[in-house]
């Protein structure tokens, strides 16, 4: 069973992912038996069939789709996948953010796709919570992303006060 | 200036760690070529024409007597002596070693310095004026807004992989010398009725391939909402922007495809859920920062206007002093104080170039005369912005000898102009060389004859050496393998900022300095008294300028005039 960073620790995952091909017609996709993770477009057209199984279905988003397109879902949906088609693709951390602070999902925000340990930090600020690291890469080592900086300057999911209410706080309290 | 508490010494402490296991994994096989890439770029580390180069941060170009020392040492030990001020107001090291690197970023780190976001799809060192705290025509010291804007962009989560680079600058004062209309995002420091500050924000400007000039998105935005407006903004083009294009892939592109209404209205539903939550900045935060840049013990010059009357007549003895004294010294808010640039343009020195020997002597000039602090300005000088008038005799004849005094701020010699392609590797043509030759054709005389007047070079489209807001720009392309030379003409800085406009055909590069001193050939002939280059310029229109840079050169004028993007397709 692959392995997953869930809480800041490696789990076994038993989600299946579904990534079909751009020319698979979405109605001929076959689901497995398994927790499924399908694309927006699949649950879109297959909802109904997909809320009927008797097994966990959830969403993943690619990079350019909006989280408001599964806004009336989010309370049936368990997590949320979001898709990062390279590294360098930083839309991802918006559609986190956007489902905490917009949208408020407390579900499991999972980043899948070219997720690597040196943007472990920045994702769990913005709302990520599991990390499916690229299978080339040794997920034991990629833990130490998490631990990369102690503290932040800015408010973001994980810490809502920005650093100068903090330091504002210590030194009130100080005084 | 700003001085670390302990948590921001342990970010960038923690952040030279980072880097330095980045780098071991890379070494060790762990972490591809491609996958460093990115990592690199944000702490300032790209691979060159002929090797590395490390552009080190100098957040809104403040920078101690204690970091100059520093890197000056760095220059010597890791690259070969000398180091090259940018128009970002950083410092580039042209020649470290790659394995090197991690050792110098630590060493960074124990003078409070890094370089951090230098490079990259991120928000990059935010700029300002380099006489900011100090500017008689300032409405209050920008740095606090700076420092504010430092914190929030270092290692801000969201915004580390962003279509593109994003630049952020902050002008407070009349004449605006921070270029607020060339940045992503351009803010201007103001007061309402009610004497509240706030910012006018402009977005969408820069040069580069496309130049845009910034277009305005919010006309006052109390100071209170800066940090979650800005979050808004950098929120709507992170999802929005073109990813698909990097030469489009600007926030300027995005607001000129939405048109700026459009964007508002996208910034502005983004802003409502974050706005007068915990991002609001209260004022005991910007009193907090403020602190940092309270004015330094100034000493009260007993005689303000006869020391400005003793130096007045030592300009009349010394040809030398009375010209550095007209240029390279200016306007102080107090009293008896002005604030110098040491030139970094001398000629037959790349400009923007400083030896490691010159930044020791900086460093000392500042410990004696300046408070112990420097400033970069993006015009690639130095300053120091709290001088005694009497000191300035002995400031000068100490600067001078380091060869730290040439008397030509703001004249044709102090020329803004990129590594090119002696070093860069995205450059298509040299500019060292063409601003060398250039220089080499005015005389001092003949250069304070003509006061200001901005000649600046870029030996590509991206546009480094704002070639796009000179008077006379030169650009550099490659033509089947050849360098060739556009011009510009009529471009300006500042608040009244305006593009040049390409005047013709291209040049070839021995051309050049005589086009350009046809040019000013122009402007001599015809200036009424008092007279500058860009008001002759405006009063008889281009052509007679045109006419003459290609007259005898077997072209003519209207032969392939093309944008600046033609001639360079990819």
């Amino acid at each position: 069973m692959p392995q997953i960073i869930r809480k800041d620790r490696i789990e076994e995952d038993g989600w299946t992912l579904l990534r079909p091909a751009a020319d698979v017609e979405i109605a001929t996709v076959e689901l497995p038996a398994t927790p499924i993770l399908v694309p927006l477009a699949l649950w879109q057209a297959r909802r109904e069939e997909l809320l009927a199984r008797a097994t966990p279905v959830s969403v993943w988003l690619a990079a350019n789709e909006n989280p408001s397109a599964i806004a009336d879902d989010l309370a049936r949906l368990p997590l949320i996948a979001v898709d990062f088609p390279k590294f360098t693709d930083g839309r991802g951390y918006s559609i986190a953010r956007s489902l905490r602070d917009r949208h408020g999902y407390r579900g499991e925000i999972r980043a899948i796709g070219d997720v690597q340990r040196d943007q472990l930090h920045y994702m769990r600020r913005c709302g990520f919570d599991a990390f499916a690291v690229r299978a080339d890469h040794d997920i034991e080592r990629a833990l130490a992303g998490l631990k990369s900086f102690s503290d932040s300057y800015q408010a973001a999911v994980d810490e809502p006060l920005p650093l100068f209410r903090r330091r504002a706080q210590a030194s009130g309290a100080a005084a | 200036m700003y001085r670390y508490d302990a948590t921001d010494q342990r970010l960038v402490d923690e952040r030279a760690a980072q880097f330095g296991d980045q780098m071991a994994r890379h070494l060790a096989g762990e972490l591809s070529a491609d996958d460093l890439r990115p990592l690199r770029l944000q702490n300032g580390l790209y691979i060159q024409r002929h090797g590395p180069m490390l552009r080190i941060a100098i957040p809104y170009g403040a920078l101690s007597a204690t970091q100059l020392r520093k890197l000056a040492d760095l220059t010597r030990r890791y690259d070969r002596g000398y180091g090259h001020f940018t128009t970002r107001q950083n410092l580039q090291l042209n020649w470290p070693k790659f394995e090197e690197t991690p050792a110098i970023i630590g060493e960074l780190a124990s003078v409070q310095m890094h370089a951090i976001q230098t490079s990259g799809n991120c928000v990059r060192n935010v700029t300002t004026d380099q006489f900011a705290g100090v500017a008689p025509d300032e409405v209050a010291d920008p740095r606090p807004y700076c420092e504010l804007i430092r914190q929030w962009s270092t290692f801000h989560p969201e915004f580390a992989f962003l279509p593109r680079k994003f630049k952020i600058a902050v002008n407070a004062a009349q004449e605006d010398r921070a270029l607020v209309l060339a940045h992503d995002v351009g803010l201007e420091l103001v007061r309402d009725d009610a004497g509240e500050f706030g910012f006018r924000v402009f977005v969408g400007g820069g040069l580069g391939r496309t130049p845009i000039l910034g277009k305005e998105l919010c006309a006052f935005l109390p100071r209170r909402h800066l940090l979650s407006y800005l979050d808004a903004v950098l929120r709507v083009y992170n999802g929005h922007g073109r990813r698909d294009n990097a030469y489009k892939a600007r926030i300027k592109i995005l607001v000129q495809a939405l048109g700026v209404e459009e964007f508002r209205r996208q910034v502005e539903e983004e802003w409502a859920i974050y706005r007068d939550g915990p991002l609001t900045v209260p004022d005991e935060e910007f009193d907090r920062l403020a602190a940092h840049f309270a004015p330094p013990a100034y000493q009260q010059v007993a005689d303000a206007a006869g020391e400005r009357g003793e130096l007045d007549r030592l300009a009349a003895e010394d040809r030398e002093f009375g010209r550095w004294l007209a240029r390279c010294v200016h306007g102080h808010k107090v009293p008896g104080y002005a604030a110098v640039t040491l030139s970094l343009k001398k000629t037959g020195v790349a400009p923007g170039d400083i030896n490691a020997e010159q930044m020791d002597v900086a460093a000392g000039l500042a410990e004696r005369f300046s408070f112990g602090e420097l400033r970069v300005s993006h015009e690639q000088n130095l300053v120091l912005a709290d001088v005694r008038l009497p000191e300035l005799p002995e400031l000068w004849r100490s600067a001078r000898e380091a060869e730290l005094a040439t008397a030509n701020t703001g004249l044709l010699t102090d020329m803004i102009c990129c590594p090119g392609g002696d070093l860069c590797s995205l450059a298509n043509a040299r500019s060292v060389p063409i601003a060398e030759a250039v220089q080499r054709r005015f005389t001092a005389e003949r250069e304070h004859k003509l006061g200001d007047l901005s000649v600046n070079v870029s030996g590509c489209m991206n546009s480094c050496g704002h070639h796009h807001v000179a008077s006379i720009g030169i650009l550099g392309v490659d033509k089947r393998g050849e360098e060739w030379y556009q011009i510009t003409l009529g471009g300006l800085p500042g608040r009244e900022a305006k593009l040049g406009d390409v005047i013709g055909p291209s040049f070839r590069a021995e051309e050049v300095a005589d086009v350009v001193e046809q040019l000013v050939a122009v402007h001599e002939e015809n200036a009424q008294p008092g007279e500058r280059f860009a008001d002759t310029l405006a009063r008889l229109g281009s052509t007679p300028f045109r006419e003459r840079a290609y007259a005898g050169r077997g072209r003519h004028l209207a032969q392939e005039r093309k944008p600046a993007d033609a001639a360079n397709n990819p």
